[in-house]
C-alpha cells in the first residue's frame, strides 16, 4: 500500500461511518423514527462476527454477512411491540436497549466480558482500506436504491404523515419494522467491519456516544438524504482529524462547527435537496420528471 | 353496503362515539353533520380501522370489518381522505398519487388510477412534479381526494374537504364529489359546512356528543327547524 498508514486509518474510519450513518438514515432519515441505540446494533454485530471468526474461521464476507443478520433479527424483536406505537417510544426503547446490550457484553463470558475481544486479521486479497471504501460505496448504493424504490417512497409516506400513510393503504406497522430491520443490519454490517479491520472490540467502544456519533453524521447530512449521510459522514469522520493542528483548542472548534452548520443549516448540508435535479438544472437541463409515473 | 352497528369508540377515559349506528347503501351519498367534537371524524377514523373499536361492529358488503388494520380496510374497497390535507408534503404530487395505489398489485393498474385522478382534476396534472407542501391548499385537497381515489375505492370516506376552503374552491369541491358519485363511487362525507352537504347528499345523520340525534332523507333535514338552527345559521 503507498497510502500512508495514517491516512489509511482515517479512511477506514470514514468508509465504517458511511457504512453506519446509511444505516441510521434509513430508519431515522427516511422513516422518521428515531433511534438513539444504533451502537447497540453495531456491538451486536462486531461481538457475532468476531466470534464466527475465531471459533469457526469463517471467510470474511461470510463473517459479514452474520455480523449482519444478528442485529437485523435482533431489530425486529425489540421493534415488534415498540413500532406498532406511534410517537417516539423508539428512541427511548433504543436507549435503553443499547445499555442492556453493552451491560450483556461487559458481563458474558463467552465475549471475554470488559476485557473484549482481539480478532485476527482477516486475510484478504484487496488491502483492507480499499475494501472498506469499497464497503462504504456498495452500501451507499444500496441505500439509494432503498430510497428510490417503491419502498423507500412509502417510508417517507410514513414519515410525512402516518396517519394519512396508513389511509392510503400502506401498512405502516410492517413497514417501519422491515426498515428498523434493514437498518440494523447495516449497522451491524458496519460494526463487524469496524472489528476485523481494528483487530480489537470492547463492549465500551458501543456507547452512547457512538449512537450520538451516527446521529450526527446523518443530521448534519441532512435527515433523508443518501449523499448527505455520506457527506456528514465523511466530514465528521475528518474533521476531527484535519483539527488536529489546532491541539487543544481541537474539540472545541469541533463543537462550533456542528453548532454554525446547525444555524445555517438547520435541514443539514445536503437535506431538502435533489441532487440529480440540481445538477440538471446548473447544467441547463429541464430536470427530470420525478417518481411515480412510469 | 356498509353497516355500522351501535360502535363505541373511546380515547381513554373519553367517549368520542358512543353506540352510534348507520348504513350507507351501494350509489349514495350520505352526510354526517355535526359540529366540533361531535364524533363526525372518529366515527370515520372508526371505520378505517385508524382507532379501534370499544363496542359494536362494522359491516361492509357483508364482510365483518371491525378489528382489521386500515390497509386491509383499503384493500376490501374502502379508502378515506383525511381531514386538513393529510399530504405528504416532501414528495411530488406523482408520487402521492403513487402511494394512493399502494394496495394495487402491477404499475398498470396505478397508472390507469392515476389517468382517472388527472382527467378529474386537471390542476394536479399540470403539477404532477411539484413537491406537495408547495401546493396552495386547494389543491392540497384536490391532492387528498385523488390520492384516495387511484385505489378505485368502492366506497370513498371524506373527512372536511371543504376546511379552510375559499367559498369558490368549496363550490367547486362539492361539484367534484357529486361527479365522483356519478361515476360509480358511494360517498360518506363528514362535514361542518352542513348546508352545502345536505345539498348534495341523500341521506344525513346530525351527530351530538358522539350519538347520532337526527337522520333522514337529507332534504327533510334541510326543512328541520332544529337543524336549520343549530347548523345551517337560519
Amino acid at each position: 500500500m503507498l497510502i500512508d498508514p495514517y491516512i489509511q486509518q482515517i479512511l477506514i474510519s470514514i468508509g465504517i461511518g458511511v457504512i453506519l450513518a446509511q444505516g441510521l438514515n434509513i430508519i431515522t432519515g427516511l422513516t422518521g423514527q428515531l433511534s438513539l441505540g444504533h451502537a447497540a446494533f453495531m456491538s451486536i454485530g462486531a461481538f457475532s462476527g468476531a466470534l464466527l471468526t475465531i471459533r469457526t474461521g469463517l471467510p470474511l464476507p461470510l463473517a459479514l454477512l452474520a455480523g449482519g443478520v444478528v442485529p437485523a433479527l435482533a431489530a425486529l424483536a425489540v421493534g415488534w411491540p415498540i413500532l406498532r406505537l406511534s410517537g417516539d417510544y423508539l428512541a427511548i426503547c433504543t436507549l435503553g436497549f443499547a445499555e442492556i446490550v453493552k451491560v450483556v457484553f461487559l458481563n458474558l463470558e463467552l465475549t471475554n466480558r470488559a476485557f473484549g475481544l482481539t480478532v485476527p486479521q482477516p486475510e484478504t486479497t484487496i488491502p483492507l482500506p480499499l475494501l472498506v471504501l469499497l464497503a462504504a460505496l456498495g452500501v451507499t448504493l444500496f441505500a439509494q436504491s432503498v430510497r428510490s424504490s417503491r419502498f423507500g417512497r412509502a417510508l417517507m409516506a410514513i414519515r410525512d404523515d402516518e396517519i394519512a400513510a396508513a389511509a392510503a393503504g400502506i401498512d405502516v406497522a410492517s413497514h417501519k419494522l422491515q426498515a428498523f430491520a434493514v437498518s440494523a443490519f447495516l449497522a451491524g454490517v458496519g460494526g463487524c467491519l469496524y472489528a476485523h479491520v481494528l483487530g480489537y472490540i470492547n463492549p465500551s467502544d458501543f456507547g452512547f456516544l457512538k449512537s450520538v456519533d451516527m446521529l450526527a453524521m446523518v443530521v448534519l447530512g441532512g435527515l433523508g438524504s443518501v449523499p448527505g449521510a455520506l457527506l456528514g459522514a465523511t466530514i465528521l469522520g475528518a474533521a476531527p482529524e484535519l483539527l488536529r493542528f489546532m491541539a487543544t483548542y481541537r474539540m472545541l472548534v469541533y463543537g462550533a462547527m456542528l453548532v454554525a452548520l446547525m444555524v445555517f443549516r438547520p435541514n443539514g448540508l445536503l437535506g431538502g435537496i435533489n441532487l440529480v435535479e440540481f445538477v440538471m438544472r446548473r447544467s441547463g437541463r429541464p430536470p427530470r420528471r420525478t417518481g411515480g409515473s412510469p | 353496503m356498509l353497516e355500522v352497528c351501535g360502535i363505541s369508540v373511546r380515547y381513554g377515559a373519553v367517549r368520542a362515539v358512543t353506540d352510534l349506528s348507520l348504513s350507507v347503501a351501494e350509489g349514495e351519498i350520505v352526510a354526517l353533520i355535526g359540529s366540533n367534537g361531535a364524533g363526525k371524524s372518529t366515527t370515520l377514523n372508526a371505520i378505517s380501522g385508524i382507532v379501534p373499536l370499544s363496542g359494536g361492529s362494522i359491516r361492509f358488503a357483508g364482510e365483518k370489518l371491525d378489528g382489521l388494520p386500515p390497509h386491509e380496510v383499503v384493500r376490501r374497497g374502502i379508502c378515506q381522505s383525511p381531514e386538513g390535507r393529510r399530504v405528504f408534503g416532501s414528495m411530488s404530487v406523482a408520487e402521492n398519487l403513487e402511494m394512493g395505489g399502494y394496495t394495487l398489485a402491477g404499475k398498470g393498474a396505478v397508472r390507469e388510477g392515476m389517468e382517472r385522478a388527472f382527467a378529474l382534476f386537471p390542476r394536479l396534472a399540470e403539477r404532477r412534479s411539484q413537491l406537495a407542501r408547495t401546493l396552495s391548499g386547494g389543491e392540497q385537497q384536490m391532492l387528498a381526494m385523488a390520492r384516495a381515489l387511484i385505489s378505485s375505492p368502492r366506497l370513498l370516506l371524506l373527512d372536511e374537504p371543504s376546511m379552510g376552503l375559499a367559498p369558490q374552491l368549496v363550490e367547486k369541491v362539492f361539484e367534484t364529489i357529486v361527479t365522483i358519485n356519478r361515476q360509480g363511487t358511494t360517498i360518506l362525507l363528514v362535514e361542518q359546512n352542513a348546508g352545502m352537504a345536505l345539498e348534495i347528499a341523500g341521506r344525513a345523520s346530525v351527530l351530538e356528543t358522539g350519538s347520532v340525534v337526527l337522520s333522514g332523507p337529507a332534504s327533510d333535514l334541510a326543512r328541520d327547524p332544529q337543524v336549520q338552527r343549530a347548523y345551517l345559521g337560519i
